[in-house]
């Protein structure tokens, strides 16, 4: 996957975690939390779509990588450049 | 009675399959509408069931009712209805002075249900097993879920008291406000029953679990033809209070909660006893003071199984034989709302202190003479005049039976 389709991916995970927000404008500089409600629950539902979609498994002390979008696409990029989306 | 003993409903929330206000609950019983349609379920396919149509998003976000559960739903929704109808100053209400007090007949079937489902889509991985599980599957879940959505700090349970559990949220409530532990108790019972295949199969097994070709008369209590219970969802929820709390705020009184009781059988895991349930009933009336020509409504528990029917005419026949109480049953038109079962049958009769009539029982077409009953309403509603007592029947597995009278208020 690229990093545009990485972005996707996640930004659908955040529609069906937290589907009151409007995610139109989020910023992928700034932390999730800095612009959504997203509370740890919410955050480890992030971590188990990408085990149920990816089979990925990250580590508890990885997950500061998770904070942003940059972060996170940058995070997962080297993990999923072999994965097709989707898959 | 001092008024501080006495304990009285003063606001209204109810989802049932024919009704999302008690107005509405209220016309559909009147009107003999079914609320028992046909419903698809995981694993078994099509049954029959009683469906809720509430507003969902009313009181909750779509992130909530996600992580929630639908007994967390039904109840939210139910207990903000009736704040609301109590006409309660909310925002300058002490929340720490509230309880919330409701029965529910299972919870956690639904929950561990869906999550099996998931994880069998991955080669049963347990480590796709979802974090929301224990919190979904806690026993207190219901009501918790209505503490954290309305700010109340009080106490609350969720009380598993099988089908008999919707009349023990409102006991539960009458007995802390006499202990004064709170001010306003939030009470009555759930049901998200349908969303489980386990409780269908389950009665299935047990032959008990109704078929008809027609949806709105499979649930036929006390029928010679009726083949078992049709499942409902739904949920009943009051705010009850001591009466001098209600009289200081200038509250709406619907009724007085005058007497109650709850036994056990000690016999069987699922066959009821008439025994225990008519001493239910006498101890209920014998502690609101009542003899059995003070009642006018029997709201019966049947719930159109051969020997769940037998058994409670049984009861009913040796008490209010020669009286005249009328007899009723409201889970011909709704099916068996498990939890939720006992509050809502109280609740759709409760109307009749004002507009003087009993609601029917319906699909009664064939009475089982084993179910012979003195003044049972057949089909139509009937005009009494005047309504001063109702008496409530829920009963549950295990043996447990539980009664509540309300007596319309006079001051």
């Amino acid at each position: 996957m690229t990093s545009d389709q990485i972005r996707q991916v996640i930004l659908e995970i955040l529609e069906r975690i937290a589907p009151d927000e409007d995610l139109t404008d989020l910023d992928d500089v700034r932390p999730f939390r800095e612009q959504m409600e997203l509370d740890s629950m919410d955050f480890l539902d992030i971590v188990m779509e990408l085990r149920k979609m990816y089979r990925i498994q990250i580590p508890e002390e990885d997950y500061s990588n998770l904070n942003t979008m940059a972060g996170t696409v940058s995070y997962l990029l080297p993990r999923l450049k072999d994965v097709a989306v989707g898959a | 009675m001092l008024d501080q003993d006495r304990i009285v409903i003063t606001g209204i929330g109810l989802t049932s399959p024919n009704g999302n206000s008690l107005a509405e609950f209220r016309q559909n019983l009147l009107n003999g509408k079914s609320g028992v349609v046909n419903y698809e379920t995981r694993y078994m396919g099509p049954v029959l069931a009683g469906v809720c149509n509430f507003d969902e998003l009313r009181y909750q976000k779509k992130k909530d009712i996600r992580r929630g559960t639908r007994a967390g739903s039904i109840a939210v929704y139910c207990a903000n209805e009736a704040v609301r109808d109590a006409g309660l100053d909310w925002p300058n209400v002490a929340r720490d002075r509230v309880g919330v007090y409701i029965g529910i007949t299972e919870h956690g079937n639904v929950e561990t249900e869906n999550e099996i489902y998931e994880i069998s889509k991955f080669q049963y991985d347990t480590k796709v097993w979802s974090h929301h599980h224990n919190p979904r599957t806690v026993a207190n879940n219901a009501a918790g879920e209505v503490t954290l959505n309305m700010g109340i700090t009080g106490p609350h349970l969720t009380l598993g008291a099988a089908c008999a559990a919707g009349n023990a949220g409102f006991i539960q409530a009458a007995q802390m406000l006499r202990l004064d532990e709170v001010d306003i108790a939030v009470a009555g019972g759930v049901s998200e029953s349908i969303h489980t295949f386990g409780i269908f199969a389950s009665f299935a097994a047990q032959g008990a679990l109704a078929t008809h070709e027609d949806p709105t008369k499979a649930c036929r209590p006390f029928d010679i033809n009726r083949n078992g219970i049709v499942v409902a969802e739904g949920g009943g929820i009051c705010t009850v209070e001591r009466l001098s709390h209600a009289l200081a705020r200038g509250a709406k009184i619907y009724a007085e909660i005058i007497g109650y009781a709850m036994n056990s059988d000690a016999r069987d895991f699922v066959l009821p006893d008439a025994n225990r349930q008519a001493e239910c009933i006498q101890l209920a009336m014998k502690r609101a003071k009542i003899n059995v020509d003070q009642i006018d409504i029997v709201s019966s528990h049947a719930t159109a199984t051969e020997q769940g029917d037998i058994e409670e005419a049984s009861a009913l026949r040796r008490i209010f034989a020669g009286s005249n109480a009328v007899i009723n049953n409201t889970k011909s038109f709704i099916g068996h709302a498990m939890g939720a079962a006992g509050a809502l049958e109280m609740l759709g009769n409760l109307p009749s202190f004002d507009d003087g009539i009993a609601h029917a029982t319906i699909n009664l077409d064939e009475l089982d003479p084993r179910c012979a009953l003195p003044n049972l309403v057949l089909n139509q509603p009937r005009e009494l005049g005047t309504v001063n007592c109702i008496l409530n029947n829920s009963f549950g597995m295990l043996g447990i039976n539980s009664v509540v009278i309300i007596r319309k208020y006079q001051g």
